[in-house]
């Protein structure tokens, strides 16, 4: 073996969670060396130029979860770390009316007040409530879960911390934390508000990546986690990275390049090299050996197990687990370029509305119906579309005048009854802009080109599996110290130097880098051991 | 009665926020959009522009124009080729600085000097043993700054003379059928360029801009905004940094260019030949090491400020509008070494920063200290350090 690739660690996957997790041990000193299957690092944060002067974002297209420490402790700012403000949140309605929220909390009360007084002072209490709920959660967020299946006496320790945490917490909070952590996100809200674009809005953004609707219990949760995230420690809001989330990731890989690690493109890992159950490095398709004592997959838990370890080598109780850990992907992304400013009638030549989402969710039943389909492995005839006209944020997105738009759509789900994806692609995009035709009219008028990305495609250029965006469904049964098996939520595998950072580890999905985060923790302390 | 700028009946109309202030006894806009972080961010990513019609403009004309300017102002304006601007300050003869203002070369013997402060009588009072007219033309024009990374290319459709335009160049072209002048000026800290426009055509000439900035997403910005943007650039506000020391009743208001973190522009202090006002007492100061201030950048550890607000059962709710006051500084034992004059969360450098005086001895870049904050109704301390100034320096600034 050449000295050359004698490396400390080897990071399968420059997704955002691999290289965070190689600047990470880079910075700690380690050689690092990360390994890429695609010609470009990102995984699913990509930013890609189809057209000249367009950049699409192929996949990810927001930036909220990702934890603020990182990019204090990686100094991201010196990389190019530069979010973006949203400004507001735009939802049409089928009646041509809208809401509208900004950025002035006295403005956004009149336009509630507008749709419904009660839900004036019903949206403080529900905002205030669920604050305290994030304020509460937020440490449990923001460690590595204590391991409650351990019997080592550092395990108890982190147990007492989190019984003593959820203890010490007021009575109504923890039970709040229940109501949204059990529940649908439509009860929730049910009990504070009666505006049904409000609470269509809310409940929207509860079901993103999930195959969920408003009404079954577990958006709650989903709800929640994706409140977690903040934009200049503004709690639930998002931002636009300069340059698309793939804008996000060459920041990243600058970091961890100037920290000392490779990253070598190119470069599909075909399995791991094990020795005495330990593991020693990794084979490339084309044969190509790295050897490491350390190997951290940022893959997916089907992939980092059954793909890329061989689970002979794996308990089989914990195979069996990651076996049935589900995934079932239901987004799909269509991107258009446009040739112009698609116009809202109501709001004339106003654009104000259009510096943040645009949400395509008029009514919680509009929600549910959508995803029905997905129950009976269709696709929704009239999709849930989060939309995000980016170069309405940076104009280095698309060419004077022109824009690109990012529409996230839900429901699509990865396995089609009877039919499949390849047939039903252009039908399906076909919906999606037929959608946001109905309420921006001259909506059609405008598109250049379009990019359809659906679950398979997803699956096949990133690698998760089924197109599931969070590299495993959000069940509380997937979550915490469950994610994505008992006794596995600390980073460490079965297997001796074989680590796991991906979004299949707790927390869990969105561009975060809190997986690749705790794993170069995890790694760091096992190898000062 | 409240004046407005000639530009004012094209504000009025953008001011969505109906949010004005009053500067120099003109309407002035805080903000346009409900939000000053939105203009922020557009003066970061695309343009922006501000309307600096208010500020006091001078002519000083005639064969002793140099050497009148070179007696007045501190920094040597003799080394200004005409075509060239100039960050300036004045000081009285303590040293301490009266203000500071941008100083235009137009012509071998005529200089065009913007400033803050009415100065028209300090100005003729000293002209009077120098053959020189000091010409008030504060009403004859309006201004505008274009800025941020796309002002360039929304300028250069306009008039294409500014393209090879240097910074701080300055040149004499037209917009339409208007004779402007631009300079490449301002106070972001970003590619950008201020525009002195004849008042009766300035309708006009901004009408023209907007239209040329629209698909580069320009948008104006009102004075919430612009204090963000020239913290983040470091650069003093007069009112914030320091007063006049003309109007301070107390030498603890009165700085000199070095304790202001101005000394550069003292280059040739030495040169015999140039006895500008100040200039013995600077000299005292530099001989005798008697600054009291130095002047820093500061910034928060962002974990610290979180924990100070998570501990006392709070979010950590980060405001980049510049705070109004003074904001104490200690060092690590504790003791009061300075205070920041300007404190803000900075999106861009996604930390909270400050502009600040310490004494001396405290002024080392990486320097612990603690910087107060008001938590639970309580003066509490968190970690931060002393920096260096500016916090943001593009290339394309000066490129």
């Amino acid at each position: 073996m050449a000295d050359s690739h004698a490396y400390d660690v080897i990071v399968i996957g420059a997704g955002h969670n691999g290289l965070t997790n190689a600047a990470y041990l880079a910075k700690a000193g380690q050689r690092v060396l990360v390994l890429e299957q695609n010609s470009l690092v990102g995984g699913a944060a990509i930013t890609e130029e189809l057209r000249p002067g367009f950049q699409f974002t192929t996949f990810s297209y927001a930036l909220s979860l990702l934890r603020p420490e990182i990019i204090a402790e990686l100094d991201l700012v010196r990389y190019g770390f530069n979010p973006l403000y949203m400004r507001s949140h735009f939802a049409p309605m089928d009646n041509g009316d809208y809401l509208l929220l900004g950025p002035d909390d006295a403005v956004n009360r009149q336009e509630i007040a507008r749709h419904s007084k009660a839900d004036v002072d019903g949206m403080e209490r529900f905002q205030h409530d669920t604050s305290r709920v994030r304020q509460f959660l937020r440490p449990l967020f923001d460690s590595i879960p204590p391991n409650v299946f351990s019997k080592d006496p550092q395990d108890a320790d982190q147990v007492a911390w989190l019984l003593n945490h959820l203890g010490g917490a007021d009575t109504k909070v923890i039970h709040d934390s229940v109501r949204l952590l059990t529940g649908s996100i439509k009860d929730f809200v049910d009990d504070y508000l009666e505006s049904e674009i409000i609470k269509a809005t809310i409940c929207s953004a509860a079901c993103v990546g999930i195959k969920l609707g408003p009404m079954s219990p577990g958006t709650g949760m989903n709800w929640l986690y994706l409140a977690m995230g903040e934009h200049d420690g503004h709690s639930g809001s998002w931002s636009f990275h300069k340059g698309g989330n793939g804008g996000f990731t060459q920041v990243l890989a600058r970091a961890a390049t100037a920290y000392g690690a490779e990253i070598r493109l190119n470069s599909a890992v075909s399995h791991l090299l094990t020795k005495h159950g330990e593991a020693r490095g990794v084979v490339l398709r084309d044969g190509t050996e790295f050897r490491a004592p350390v190997v951290v997959s940022s893959l997916d838990p089907r992939r980092t197990f059954l793909q890329i370890a061989d689970p002979r080598e794996l308990p089989s109780d914990f195979v069996e687990t990651i076996e049935r850990f589900r995934f079932q992907g239901v987004s799909s992304k269509v991107n258009f370029a446009l040739d112009g400013i698609p116009r809202y009638p109501a709001l004339g030549d106003r654009t104000d509305h259009l510096l943040g989402f645009l949400n395509f969710a008029p009514t919680v039943e509009y929600m549910e119906r959508a995803y029905d389909a997905a129950k009976y492995g269709w696709y929704s005839e009239h999709p849930y579309i989060d939309a995000c006209i980016q170069s309405f944020m940076d104009p280095d997105m698309a060419p004077p005048g022109k824009h690109v738009m990012s529409c996230y759509v839900m429901y699509t789900p990865h396995e089609l009854k009877s039919s499949t994806w390849a047939e039903q692609r252009e039908n399906m995009a076909d919906r999606v802009q037929a959608t946001v035709n109905r309420f921006f009219p001259n909506f059609d008028d405008l598109v250049l080109q379009r990019e359809v990305v659906t679950p398979d495609i997803i699956e096949e250029r990133t690698g998760l599996s089924e197109g599931n965006i969070y590299a495993g469904e959000f069940f509380p049964h997937q979550m915490y110290f469950f994610r994505p098996a008992p006794g596995y939520s600390d980073y460490r595998t079965p297997i001796e130097g074989y680590y796991q950072c991906g979004s299949g580890t707790h927390p869990g999905g969105c561009v975060i880098g809190a997986p690749g985060r705790f794993a170069s923790q995890q790694i760091i302390k096992d190898t000062r051991r | 009665m409240m004046r407005t700028t000639p530009f004012h009946p094209r504000l009025e109309q953008l001011n969505h926020a109906h949010a004005w202030g009053n500067w120099s006894g003109y309407l002035s806009a805080l903000k346009y959009d409900l939000s000053s972080k939105h203009e922020y961010f557009s003066v970061r990513n695309a343009a922006g522009f501000f309307d600096t019609s208010p500020l006091h403009k001078y002519w000083l004309r005639g064969p002793d124009a140099e050497r009148f300017c070179s007696h007045v102002f501190a920094r040597d304006v003799r080394a200004l080729r005409p075509g060239r601007a100039q960050y300036q300050v004045w000081c009285d003869d303590a040293g301490f600085v009266l203000e500071d203002g941008v100083i235009f070369r137009t012509a071998a013997d005529e200089f065009f000097l913007t400033a803050a402060e009415p100065n028209y009588g300090y100005l003729t009072s000293l002209a009077r043993r120098y053959e020189l007219d000091v010409v008030d033309a504060t009403e004859d024009f309006a201004s505008l700054a274009v800025q941020g990374p796309r002002s360039r290319d929304i300028l250069r459709a306009l008039t294409p003379d500014i393209d090879e335009l240097r910074y701080f160049g300055l040149t004499h072209t037209k917009i339409g059928d208007t004779e402007v002048m631009v300079s490449r000026t301002g106070f972001s800290g970003d590619l950008g360029y201020e525009l002195v426009i004849p008042a009766d055509a300035a309708l006009e000439v901004l009408d023209a801009i907007i239209a040329a900035g629209e698909p580069h997403l320009l948008r104006p910005y009102g004075e919430e905004a612009l204090n963000m943007v020239r913290i983040e650039a470091g650069l003093p506000l007069l009112g914030k940094e320091f007063t006049s020391s003309r109007y301070a009743y107390t030498d603890a208001h009165r700085f000199t260019p070095d304790e202001l973190g101005l000394g550069w522009l003292l280059k040739g202090i030495d040169d015999e030949s140039r006895p500008f006002i100040g200039r013995e007492a600077i000299l005292r100061e530099r001989a005798t090491g008697s600054s009291r201030w130095r002047t820093v950048g500061v910034a928060i550890e962002w974990r610290d400020y979180y924990d100070l607000f998570a501990s006392n059962g709070l979010l950590a709710v980060p405001d980049e509008i510049p705070v109004g006051w003074e904001t104490m500084l200690y060092s690590a034992k504790g003791k009061r070494i300075g205070y920041a004059t300007s404190f803000m969360y900075s999106p861009y450098a996604q930390r909270h920063i400050g502009i600040a005086r310490v004494r001396p001895k405290f002024a080392e870049i990486g320097t612990e200290i603690q910087v107060e904050q008001t938590v639970n109704h309580e003066y509490l301390n968190v970690r931060g350090h002393v920096t260096g100034l500016p916090f943001f320096n593009p290339e394309r600034k000066v490129a």
